[in-house]
């Protein structure tokens, strides 16, 4: 407040940044060029200039495996390109669809590649914004009668213009009860989907056998999803690939030592219940950097810059998953050790 | 006869395209739009039923548009307007404001003539369609 003098004319600037902006260049760029029959295009420059292919290419670096997702995602970006060149030759096709369902085990990245997903489409010029809303069941489904419409209005009018993510969506359908407003939800969703498929893309994600479920009592949502997208698990060598990338980006590195620690914890990690894929592995990297801090700080003396960025294998080897030889995940274990304490038998 | 009120009243009607050009400007302001619908064309007559809330947190013009067309669906043969609304401090007014749809056919006004004392003469606008019953002034 009072950040100007109060004055008499029109205030103009103040709280606003910058003068109004004119249409965004981008929407200049991503226009199709204009051509004639007999006109030729290198399509090499094409892919340079729509800088598409550079986000594939973050793509392949920052995310380890998932190659089934990745092929998917490439020939949808030459299928856009090839589809953009076609309109500047006046070749008129319907816009694809490209709602998409995403299925697979927690933390295979399914999140991260919608983001990535909706970044191409907009490089693309397919989504004018190329924003991504994340939302859930809570977000959509109201309350009362009359409440979800207007609920489920509002989400999808936030996500035009970019990618509407609804995670776990297999709960928007209730099988139990007829009533839910579930229902409600997915009418809408659905008339959006045929209507605005030019400002809103949708993406499904959950995993794969409920959402086959879901689909099954929802045909007319199925087939209104042109890419059913599965995320496969992680093998072990690819966890170690998201390992060395997650330090690499946080400024750690592993001990040799280390590295084979590593190895064998997500060896038993992999065959406890609820593995999270990517997200253990984050997990169990938070925890070794925890040792490694309080390793250091309990040695004492003097250390290097060196010293600062290794996590050793003890740093691993320290997990509970290692103790006495029986595999045991690291939140079961601390249930197990507080029901011990309470003096009730481990559940 | 035309009825000419808020931005853009002289030139021709806007085009959806148009309109959603309009919108982003707005947008790229930081202006919160809404829409509005009335029968009543009374020049006096400015505040118009809201058709739901003003829409903050949007990113694209189709949202917008969607409810404008919704709105026209509900309400066709009525006047349509947008409005965006500029919240920033010291100006807080509307900054923008719009008729996306008009009924077929406007009546007009008539001038009507209140003789006054002393051969005073007050002049007043009534507008035709006034003359029905409110939700059915424009119907064939």
């Amino acid at each position: 407040m009072g950040d100007q003098p109060p004055s008499f004319q029109m205030p103009r600037g103040g709280a606003r940044q910058g003068p109004p902006s004119l249409p965004a260049p981008d929407e200049e760029e991503n226009a199709p060029p204009r051509l004639g029959e007999d006109d030729v295009v290198d399509l090499e420059d094409e892919v340079r200039g729509s800088q598409v292919f550079d986000v594939l290419e973050q793509l392949d670096r920052e995310l380890v495996g998932l190659v089934p997702v990745k092929t998917r995602i490439r020939e949808v970006a030459s299928l856009l390109l090839v589809d953009r060149l076609r309109r500047g030759y006046g070749l008129d096709s319907e816009r694809p669809t490209l709602h998409m369902c995403f299925t697979g085990s927690p933390g295979t990245g399914k999140t991260t590649i919608a983001m990535r997903m909706a970044e191409v489409l907009r490089r693309l010029g397919y989504l004018a914004k190329g924003h991504l809303v994340t939302v859930t069941r809570d977000d959509l489904v109201g309350q009362y009668i009359g409440h979800t419409a207007p609920k489920t209005r509002e989400v999808l009018k936030r996500a035009m213009g970019g990618v509407l993510f609804i995670d776990e969506a297999y709960y928007l359908y209730r099988q139990e009860n007829e009533r839910d407003y579930g229902q409600e939800t997915i009418e809408i969703l659905l008339q959006v989907m045929e209507n605005q498929r030019d400002d809103i893309v949708v993406i499904l994600a959950g995993y794969k056998d409920r959402m086959d479920t879901f689909f099954q009592s929802n045909p007319g949502m199925s087939s209104r999803i042109a890419h059913h997208i599965d995320f496969p698990d992680y093998s072990i060598d690819e966890l170690e690939g998201i390992a060395d990338i997650i330090l690499a980006k946080q400024r750690y590195t592993l001990s040799e030592d280390g590295k084979a620690a590593f190895h064998e914890l997500m060896g038993l990690r992999m065959k406890q219940p609820r593995f999270a894929n990517g997200r253990s592995v984050r997990n169990a990297l938070e925890r070794a950097r925890l040792r490694q801090a309080s390793r250091l700080v309990a040695a004492g003396g003097r250390v290097s810059r060196d010293d600062l960025m290794r996590i050793e294998g003890e740093d691993i080897r320290k997990s509970r998953l290692f103790d006495n030889g029986e595999a045991v995940d690291e939140d079961t274990a601390a249930e197990r050790k507080a029901a011990s304490e309470n003096g009730r038998p481990p559940s | 006869m035309y009825v000419t009120q808020g931005t853009f009243s002289y030139l021709p009607p806007l085009t959806d395209d148009q309109i959603k050009a309009q919108i982003q400007y707005c947008l790229d302001n930081g202006w919160a739009v809404s829409v509005e619908y009335t029968d009543d064309p009374h020049p006096r007559n400015f505040l118009w039923d809201m058709w739901g809330l003003p829409m903050f947190d949007m990113k694209d013009p189709a949202a917008i548009l969607l409810e404008i067309n919704r709105c026209r669906e509900a309400n066709p043969n009525k006047y349509v307007r947008v409005n965006a609304y500029d919240s920033t401090l010291g100006r807080q007014t509307t900054a923008l404001q719009y008729i996306v749809q008009r009924p077929e056919n406007e009546p007009g006004f008539r001038l009507e003539r209140q003789e006054g004392r002393d051969r005073q003469i007050r002049y007043t606008l009534h507008p035709y369609s006034l003359d029905r019953p409110a939700g059915e002034r424009y119907q064939k």
